[in-house]
């Protein structure tokens, strides 16, 4: 019961997490469209860092 | 005209290889009334995520309420306490509650949950406690050609052909023939999107060989993971832990100077934040680094393979409240959109995996030639200045 609270703590977060990175690089992609690619890169790899500290949380709280 | 054929030839492929993703939905074929369908989904989706020692294709009843199971056995080969014992995993008889007892070499083996167990002397059943748990079975060292291992093998056969073949066209001419042409474009991908930004223009060419065979590897068996053949290889801790070490080993091997005394004794700081700094910097390096790696390949597929099997599972479980028809349509449209989703994942997960490689790689061999002397801070602020101005 806990757990599944913890999860759905650990989505919340890592949900507000996500739409702030991927938010702010369409803003910035909206800004300057020919960097485009590079603010690709860091978002996808900004995302990739905090997918895993969230699935990390997860698997530790299964 | 050749070229006409030959694309003809890779679309007739793709499809054989697409169309019976959809068929998949067989392996969940249920049984009537035995136990709840919730739980046989349950049961299924859990068997399917662990290792198994045999290639299961799929498993019907026949009309006099016999099980059938349809694939090919594979060897077991495990390290008892009496030395190597071998023998084929058809003898369990697809069991796997510890019912089917096994004799080699006067000690018995038996297999609950997908892990074996040598049963003690003399015992002739095993005993579960209260947690299903066997109390009178050790665990073996467990060295079997089980369906991972096959499936690790056939890719690992599949790219030494695909690769080693790409690689002697370039002896006679410039341009790959046959599927060179779709491999070439993912290569030089690897090396000028991922590789050379993020290893440096100096060291990339040591590490892109162990980059690309990364990227294709998690890759391609992501991708055989969404074939009826129910490989879930990159699902597997121990595959996803033995890639992350691989690369651990390479940062930490190939650290230079400038990379150890970032982690020990940071520059530029004072000096009483320096041990806490090394104590993180080290936590980080060789704790919190391959492990994100490990688990999040390991969680992403897992959790797709889930997603993906309840969704076919919907069929079963809503049968009654949508009406059959019903039911199978919405879950094929379902299964249809979510195995889309997963062909991107599979991808992203790949290039994840070899980008964040490349990074700490690059951060390892990456050559501070600015130093950390006040003077030249300063000048790069004068710099910067000078650029807005």
């Amino acid at each position: 019961m806990y757990n599944l609270i913890g999860a759905g703590l650990i989505v919340i977060g890592a949900g507000i997490g996500l739409g702030q990175i991927g938010g702010k690089a369409m803003e910035g992609i909206a800004r300057q469209p020919e960097a485009a690619g590079k603010i690709q890169t860091a978002m996808i790899i900004v995302a990739a860092l905090l997918e895993g500290l969230a699935f990390g949380a997860l698997f530790l709280g299964k | 005209m050749k070229i006409f054929q030959q694309s003809f030839r890779s679309f007739v492929l793709a499809i054989l290889v697409i169309l019976p993703t959809t068929i998949f939905a067989n392996i969940a074929e249920g049984d009537g009334g035995r136990v709840s369908t919730k739980q046989e989904v349950e049961g299924y989706i859990l068997h399917h995520l662990k290792d198994s020692h045999d290639f299961n294709l799929f498993s019907y009843t026949d009309d006099s309420g016999e099980r059938k199971h349809v694939g090919f056995p594979l060897p077991v080969i495990l390290w008892s306490s009496e030395g190597l014992v071998t023998f084929m995993s058809s003898e369990f008889h697809h069991d796997d509650n510890g019912e089917v007892i096994v004799e080699k070499n006067g000690l018995k083996f038996t297999k609950i949950h997908s892990k074996i167990y040598e049963l003690e002397k003399g015992a002739t059943a095993v005993n579960f406690d209260a947690d299903h748990h066997a109390t009178n079975g050790t665990k073996l060292l467990d060295f079997s050609i089980t369906k991972s291992v096959v499936g690790i093998l056939l890719i690992g056969l599949l790219m030494l052909f695909w690769f080693s073949r790409l690689a002697n066209q370039y002896k006679k001419k410039q341009i790959p023939t046959g599927f060179g042409r779709v491999l070439e474009p993912l290569v030089l991908y690897v090396r000028d999107e991922i590789s050379r930004p993020n290893v440096g223009e100096k060291h990339y060419r040591k590490f892109t060989g162990y980059l690309l065979t990364v990227f294709f590897f998690i890759w391609i068996l992501n991708m055989a993971g969404l074939t009826p053949l129910g490989f879930n290889v990159t699902g597997q801790l121990a595959v996803t832990a033995c890639l992350a070490i691989f690369t651990l080993v390479i940062y930490t091997i190939s650290g230079n100077k400038d990379y150890w005394m970032h982690i020990l004794w940071m520059p530029g700081v004072p000096i009483f934040v320096k041990p806490i700094l090394a104590v993180i910097e080290l936590v980080g390096a060789f704790i919190i680094k391959p492990f994100s790696l490990l688990v999040r390949l390991f969680a992403n597929i897992s959790a797709g393979h889930i997603v993906l099997m309840s969704l076919i599972a919907i069929m079963f479980t809503l049968k009654d409240s949508l009406g059959v028809a019903g039911a199978t349509g919405l879950s094929f449209v379902l299964s249809f959109f979510l195995l889309l989703i997963e062909l991107l994942v599979a991808f992203l997960q790949a290039y994840i995996f070899t980008m964040l490689s490349a990074l700490f790689i690059g951060m390892a061999v990456a050559e501070h030639d600015h130093g950390h002397d006040l003077e030249r801070e300063t000048a790069d602020v004068e710099d910067v200045r000078g650029d807005f101005i």
